[in-house]
């Protein structure tokens, strides 16, 4: 845990859903502060790497270690052993998520949505919890909206909310699985904006995304994969205006 | 449904509304059998009005009403834990805990209520004794089967596991009802399964869970008239009972049904703010319209109508 370690190190890590494999030995690096971006087609494991990262899948091969700890595991001498639920949701705790469908808990405020970890899980008092979530909520400009029901809301203010949920348990890392591609395109900008001013005070971030501008702007690494291996990586620009594979090539013509 | 007015001009459409003859020969026949129900209440004597008011508010009448509804509830009580409980264990991931859950309600969903209420009822022939103790060593307590498990208790016992396995059917239903994603991002929050299920996944299934959950109750509340069998001095037992007295037959089961009909349009009601309750937060599924609202609107549209009060529409456009 010493800031010399990487938050998130992947090593050769294999993912197999049945005959079908999906992750096929990736590599990569994200340091503490960094936000790394990942772009690549559909089905070329993007969000397999990212549920990976909290344990909500489980790896086959190779070492994924977030903060300098195994995901999933423990290691005493050569052996492995499968961590007790209890350890593997108190890991989850300290990483934050963002889902594509947001997952707000349809039958909670957005008060109730922000509250329900910190109070259940973290056993922070309702008072102190309800104050950090004021300020969560007006850090993402929706102050004010604590007793609306998520189907009264907007897409991307669902959005929003479920970024301040994931911020109530003060994580260390805050995964993000295409969080703009359900939203209507006026919408975006709003959710992008958060996340921007979020990677601005230092929040290390994995961010599977389809917006380019985001990634050039905010990413300060991205990673382009294709069928379960990462075929470019470098800095944001670079990757953007300069790709040297063919496939990085192919893609991303058709998405710019 | 309407037409815009900016595309077609602001004449409203006026048209003839199509006819339908064979609703009013329907209404017709409804109406003839209905005349003919009230005129025999009124030229029949033996229905003996007058007879079964006697009785009605009478203290053996009431304490049967009582038992009923003290039966229904702790039968019911029984039947949601338990069918919970089964309907975790049913979707659990070890192969042994679902297997006991999947034999409990073959068992107790395949073999008649009727049977196992006698079989609880005569539990001491099987087991006199029952003891607590260390399995097949020593015992510290026992007692007499028969001062254990009074009929009453047998009743409320056989009628609540048998409810059991029918509720851990709609538990299970409702869990299955409530989205993946769920789930997920409450353990991404940290949640252990058991908070995940406590907090996040059953009170969203509540919402497919409660209605068939209010028609178990009323179910119930009219199932424990199976218990005059044992001989549980419930509702049906009393009227039962007067009859033997007076032999005044039918009027006295009009007057106990009377009774089951008032209670179970109670229940009605109540479920209708029980569904409401848990509809929160989803603007589909409250159920907005009370009965003579849904009668109204369905012949003001000429469209039949569903549970919830909306309208069944056939065409692809649901809305």
């Amino acid at each position: 845990m010493s800031d010399g370690t990487a938050m998130v190190r992947a090593q050769g890590v294999h993912k197999r859903f049945g005959i079908q494999h999906v992750l096929k030995g990736i590599d990569l690096e994200v340091q503490r502060g960094e936000v790394m971006c990942v772009i690549g087609p559909s089905g070329s494991g993007k969000s397999t790497l990212l549920r990976c990262i909290n344990h909500l899948e489980q790896i086959h091969a190779g070492r994924l270690e977030v903060d300098g700890e195994l995901v999933g595991y423990q290691q005493r001498g050569d052996k492995l052993y499968e961590l007790k639920e209890r350890e593997v949701a108190r890991k989850r705790a300290e990483i934050g998520m963002v889902f594509q469908h947001f997952n707000l808990f349809p039958h909670m405020t957005v008060l109730g949505n922000i509250i329900e970890a910190p109070t259940k899980v973290k056993g922070v008092s309702k008072t102190e919890a309800t104050e950090r979530a004021h300020q969560l909520l007006a850090q993402v400009g929706l102050a004010g909206r604590e007793d609306a029901y998520p189907r009264q809301l907007s897409g991307g203010q669902q959005q929003r909310v479920a970024i301040a949920r994931a911020l109530a348990m003060d994580p260390k890392l805050m995964l993000f699985d295409e969080p703009t591609s359900a939203l209507d395109p006026e919408l975006v900008g709003d959710v992008l904006d958060v996340m921007r001013d979020l990677a601005h005070t230092g929040m290390t971030m994995f961010v599977v995304t389809h917006e380019m501008g985001f990634a050039r702007e905010v990413g300060d690494k991205l990673v382009f994969m294709d069928d379960g291996v990462v075929v470019e990586a470098g800095a944001p620009r670079d990757v953007i205006t300069n790709p040297q594979h063919e496939r990085t090539k192919s893609f991303l013509s058709k998405v710019l | 449904m309407s037409i815009s007015g900016e595309a077609t001009g602001t004449a409203e459409v006026k048209a003839v509304p199509v006819k339908h003859p064979g609703r009013w020969v329907g209404v017709a026949v409804i109406a003839v059998l209905a005349a003919m129900l009230i005129n025999s209440f009124f030229s029949n004597p033996q229905y003996k009005w007058g007879q079964q008011w006697k009785y009605f508010f009478t203290s053996p009448i009431l304490h049967g009403l009582g038992i009923t509804l003290e039966t229904t509830v702790a039968a019911m009580a029984i039947g949601i834990v338990g069918g919970i409980v089964l309907a975790v264990m049913r979707l659990s991931p070890n192969p042994l805990i679902s297997s006991v859950s999947w034999f409990y309600i073959w068992l107790f969903r395949g073999t008649p209520v009727l049977v196992q209420i006698v079989m609880w009822f005569n539990l001491a022939y099987l087991f006199p004794h029952l003891s607590l103790g260390v399995p097949f060593g020593p015992t510290f307590v026992t007692a007499d089967t028969n001062k254990l498990i009074s009929a009453l208790t047998a009743g409320i016992l056989a009628l609540g596991l048998n409810e059991a396995a029918y509720m851990a059917e709609i538990v299970r239903a409702g869990i299955l009802s409530v989205d993946e994603g769920q789930a997920e991002a409450a353990s991404a929050l940290g949640m252990t399964r058991t908070l995940v299920m406590r907090r996040i996944v059953l009170p969203q299934a509540m919402r497919v869970i409660v209605p068939p959950t209010g028609n178990e109750t009323i179910s119930m509340l009219k199932t424990t008239s199976l218990l005059i069998i044992i001989a549980v001095p419930e509702l049906f037992q009393q009227g039962q009972n007067i009859i033997n007295r007076t032999f005044i037959t039918l009027p006295i089961l009009i007057m106990v049904s009377i009774w089951y009909l008032i209670v179970t349009s109670i229940l009605t009601v109540g479920q209708f703010y029980v569904e409401r309750y848990f509809g929160r937060g989803s603007s589909r599924s409250a159920p907005a319209a009370t009965l003579p609202q849904r009668i109204l609107r369905a012949m003001r549209y000429n469209r039949p109508i569903d549970h919830d009060g909306n309208m069944i529409f056939s065409g692809p456009s649901k809305r």
